[in-house]
């Protein structure tokens, strides 16, 4: 992955809009979070493969960037984004990496489902 | 450390094995003890991608696999086993067919001793579903047939509610394979693993303390 670089990935959102999509999103404190500071509420979510068409993507900065996906009835939204790949798959992934370098969120987009 | 017939060890991720284990598994191998470790999933929601990143959410299993191939070569492990649950999801498999998995595999094994995680103390949804798995496994066996249960606890509660561990062992003697082992896992422990060997070299003694004792409970079924 390379740190984002703003018109490289809307040019991805722009390309994966409009068509039946497969995505993973997530967001992660770790499950040792609470184990290593007591004070620390744990939370995290993720949904792999959920298939959705949006009409509108877009990134929005400044670093750590945001991204929303505006869908026929809703939306999906993610925050602290960090760095972009476009794999050898064509899948845009998109991933927040906080300041010790460790995943915090990632919304990967797919024309053909996750593994 | 007593000579086993044979070991299973049985943890949910890759590394798993590696921090609180590796030194009593490579002493068993030394004693010529054989090994099975089964290894329920790939990890593939770790958060380590090294920094900066060299591997992504969807590379992130195909390089797990291999640290743990890696791992299991450096430790002499003949037999690896990559059992294809999912990180985080092993609390939510259906627990009848989890136990009967991985009583297949004990039955298949033989093992005169298991190596797992304390169910209830050990942090990670995904270790107390694999310890509490293997638990209920061996409570089915016929009592004449059942393995010792050696295992690993780490939640801030475990010695005040289970006691001292009862089984310490000193693996001084093997420490440069147990710091390889963990090395092997390097999208995970890239990080933390320098600033450890660095303090070993100075003879830090916390360090020393840290990686020449592993402890263990042993779970008694009734």
């Amino acid at each position: 992955m390379e740190p984002v670089i703003v018109e490289a990935v809307q040019k991805e959102l722009d390309r994966l809009s409009n068509k039946e999509v497969y995505i993973h999103l997530e967001t992660t404190n770790g499950a040792y979070a609470t184990h290593n500071d007591e004070s620390f509420f744990s939370s995290g979510a993720y949904i792999r493969n959920a298939k959705i068409r949006y009409e509108q993507g877009k990134i929005t900065g400044p670093n750590p960037y945001r991204i929303g996906l505006r869908t026929e009835i809703g939306w999906v939204y993610a925050e602290g984004i960090t760095h972009f790949e476009v794999d050898e798959k064509n899948r845009l992934l998109l991933a927040g990496h906080d300041f010790q370098g460790k995943l915090a969120v990632a919304l990967e987009i797919s024309e053909t489902p996750f593994n | 450390m007593e000579k086993e017939r044979h070991l299973l060890v049985i943890f949910p991720h890759p590394d798993d094995e590696a921090f609180g284990v590796s030194g009593t598994i490579a002493s068993h191998i030394n004693n010529g003890t054989p090994v099975t470790y089964a290894c329920l999933t790939l990890g593939e929601m770790g958060r380590n991608m090294g920094n900066p990143p060299f591997c992504n959410r969807e590379t992130l299993p195909n390089i797990r696999r291999q640290e743990l191939q890696n791992a299991a070569d450096v430790l002499g492990i003949k037999d690896l086993r990559m059992l294809g649950y999912r990180d985080k999801t092993v609390e939510f498999e259906d627990q009848e067919k989890l136990i009967s998995h991985l009583g297949s595999i004990i039955q298949e094994v033989k093992p005169s001793l298991i190596i797992s995680f304390y169910p209830g103390y050990s942090v990670h949804p995904d270790h107390d579903a694999t310890g509490a798995a293997v638990v209920e496994a061996v409570k089915r066996l016929p009592q004449n047939e059942r393995p010792k249960l050696n295992l690993v606890a780490f939640a801030k509660n475990c010695v005040d509610e289970l006691g001292k561990p009862d089984i310490i062992n000193d693996v001084t003697e093997v420490i440069p394979t147990k710091i390889a082992a963990i090395k092997a896992h390097r999208s995970q422990t890239q990080l933390t693993v320098a600033n450890m060997e660095e303090k070993f070299k100075q003879n830090d003694p916390q360090i020393i303390a840290w990686l020449q004792n592993e402890r263990f409970w042993t779970y008694h079924i009734n």
